[in-house]
């Protein structure tokens, strides 16, 4: 006759207190590689368009003439990091805090800044 | 003449993880039969291979299933590799090993979990949870990601575990141990529990093989049938034994879940004790041309995985032959003669896991 | 690459050989269906890691018969492939006709979508 099995159990956890946080008082601290939104180094990039062939669900837009624009659909960014790891010049990386949610759907641009020098 | 009633069980339930939809047949409160409908999440993700190429296609494939989706992405990838003749390095076979045993435990928390609930016991629940977090915390410490690792690619894996994240893996899966014994202690001795599950949707050796049972459903009644025996990845190497029991009910079927997650424990130490230094990926070059099937054990039984291509960079078929698919016959027909309090946890020790069958 | 073991037989020796794999203790563990040039169906069997495979190649309007008179758990994967590629199947133990997954176009894996 076993009815009282989790007695053990239900004791430690009066004593431990809660096992949660209390978000959003106190915030999460993610991990170094908890995967999150793309950032890109703009003044590296050559606009060569290997992100945006590669990543599987179309987010990203690049075009060359008539100005250089790299651009991203954050909402329609999966996380998975292939534009990461398919970049020649190593300019795009990933942040570790996703995009927050929001309302409507949010496009970044960068556009190039830079000064040619011919 | 007892009269029959109709009553519909699903889609929404609080028992069920995903919806399924069964028509139960009564006839004063025991179950005569009962009707499967599924569909309610056919994505059609099988047909994707003609839009996405074969090296985007390992992220499809690992979103088929939030809980079993690691063995999705691996199985895939496996078979394009067999196809295409390509080496795997050690180290990430190896790598590939130790993050499917722990997507495995975190499978069988969840499952545990659920069953808690089902018979209405929800502190044990809040407690297996409770310790399913810590798993997940190792996942997204390793890989990134909670449930959904983007971390299998074709040639090997694409992130590195070194020797320090390597012993805080083992640290916290000790801690985990031996919190793990005192809720699974709960599960196997508690007599309420004991009242609700033993003796209950009993299928005999011969029934469950004649019935094409796999996974633990299969080995709670005897069938000795574990892929990983036949030593796909690391396994060959590792020395385990498949978990069997005998009684073939439900309490069986848990017993055998249980021991499953400290046998992941234990193959976990040993895949980090072994693993040897070098690379984790290897260059891919060409299209794959050819068929080829591959056999993978997920945390619910067998998988089957067949890639078929032609030599372009769009692959002809990919098809998945989930366990939760060939255990549904089983279900129905141990659904018979049982009580309509019962349902619920029949349903559930076959570990349903809808969003895989219906792809 | 592992040896696979494939053999191909004709639409109407299926029952035949079905049965024959039964007797020896086999047990059926998928069917897949693909669709290119004609239909092209693989039986999938296995006994204690021992993986045979049948196949079938066969143009699309072919009525095969099912097997579930032999396994009777085959009634999903059939169901799942006369609905999904519009095969011919007839006399299913438990058909679903069309009703299983309720998708509102007519065998859609069977043609390739326009880009």
């Amino acid at each position: 006759m076993s009815i009282l099995s989790m007695a053990k159990l239900l004791v430690k956890s009066v004593f431990h207190g809660p096992y949660t946080d209390r978000y959003p008082k106190k915030s999460r601290e993610n991990y170094e590689r908890t995967r999150g939104s793309i950032d890109n180094d703009i003044d590296q990039c050559i606009f060569c368009g290997m992100c945006m062939r590669r990543c599987p669900t179309s987010a990203i837009t690049v075009t060359k003439k008539p100005e250089k624009k790299w651009s991203i659909e954050r909402m329609q960014c999966i996380q998975c990091g292939y534009c990461v790891s398919v970049c020649p010049k190593k300019c795009l990386s990933m942040r570790n805090q996703y995009t927050t949610p929001d309302t409507h759907k949010v496009r970044d641009e960068y556009t190039d800044a830079r000064v040619s020098d011919h | 003449m007892a009269k029959r009633t109709v009553i519909p069980f699903g889609p929404q339930h609080p028992v069920l993880p995903e919806p399924i939809h069964l028509d139960l047949v009564l006839e004063d409160e025991k179950v005569i039969e009962a009707i499967p409908q599924i569909g309610y999440v056919h994505r059609g993700l099988e047909k994707l291979v003609e839009k996405k190429d074969f090296k985007q296609f390992p992220y499809v494939a690992e979103r088929i299933c939030g809980i079993c989706s690691f063995s999705h992405g691996m199985g895939y990838c496996m078979s394009v590799e067999s196809i295409m003749g390509i080496e795997v390095p050690e180290r990430g076979i190896y790598l590939r090993t130790i993050w499917a045993e722990i997507a495995r435990m975190q499978s069988h928390l969840l499952w545990l979990g659920l069953t808690a609930d089902a018979f209405g016991f929800e502190s044990l629940y809040m407690h297996t949870w409770r310790i399913r977090e810590q798993v997940l915390d190792i996942m997204e410490m390793t890989t990134g990601g909670r449930l959904i690792f983007s971390v299998c690619d074709i040639g090997g894996v694409r992130k590195d575990m070194d020797a320090a994240m390597l012993d805080k893996v083992l640290a916290i899966l000790t801690d985990l141990e031996k919190e793990l014994r005192e809720v699974t202690e709960v599960f196997l001795a508690d007599d309420t529990v004991k009242h609700r599950t033993v003796g209950l949707g009993k299928l005999s050796k011969k029934q469950a093989y004649d019935l094409g049972a796999i996974g633990p459903f299969a080995k709670a009644s005897g069938i000795n049938h574990d892929m990983r025996t036949q030593g796909y990845a690391a396994y060959g190497k590792l020395d385990f034994e498949p978990i069997m029991a005998e009684e073939g009910d439900c309490y069986a079927r848990m017993k055998v879940r249980i021991d499953e997650l400290f046998q992941s424990i234990d193959l976990v130490r040993q895949t980090v004790a072994a693993i040897p230094d070098g690379e984790i990926l290897s260059k891919v070059k060409g299209n794959p041309k050819g068929e080829y099937f591959t056999r993978v054990e997920q945390p619910r039984g067998e998988a089957l995985y067949y890639v078929k291509g032609n030599g372009t960079k769009f692959l002809d078929r990919f098809r998945v032959r989930t366990p939760t698919f060939a255990n549904l016959p089983a279900l129905l027909e141990t659904l018979k003669n049982c009580d309509l309090a019962d349902v619920p946890i029949l349903i559930l020790s076959i570990d349903p896991c809808i969003s895989c069958t219906e792809r | 690459m592992e040896e696979q073991n494939i053999r191909q037989i004709s639409p109407e020796e299926i029952l035949k050989e079905t049965n024959n794999i039964r007797n020896k203790g086999y047990r059926l563990v998928a069917i897949s269906c693909t669709y290119k040039d004609g239909m092209e169906l693989t039986y999938s069997f296995d006994k204690e890691y021992d993986f045979i495979n049948l196949r079938i190649n066969m143009e699309d309007d072919v009525k095969i018969e099912s097997i579930t008179r032999i396994y009777p758990y085959a009634f999903l994967y059939e169901n799942e492939i006369k609905e999904l590629f519009g095969a011919k199947i007839k006399n299913i133990v438990g058909d679903f006709h069309d009703q299983l997954y309720r998708i509102s176009v007519d065998a859609p894996f069977k043609s390739k979508e326009e880009k």
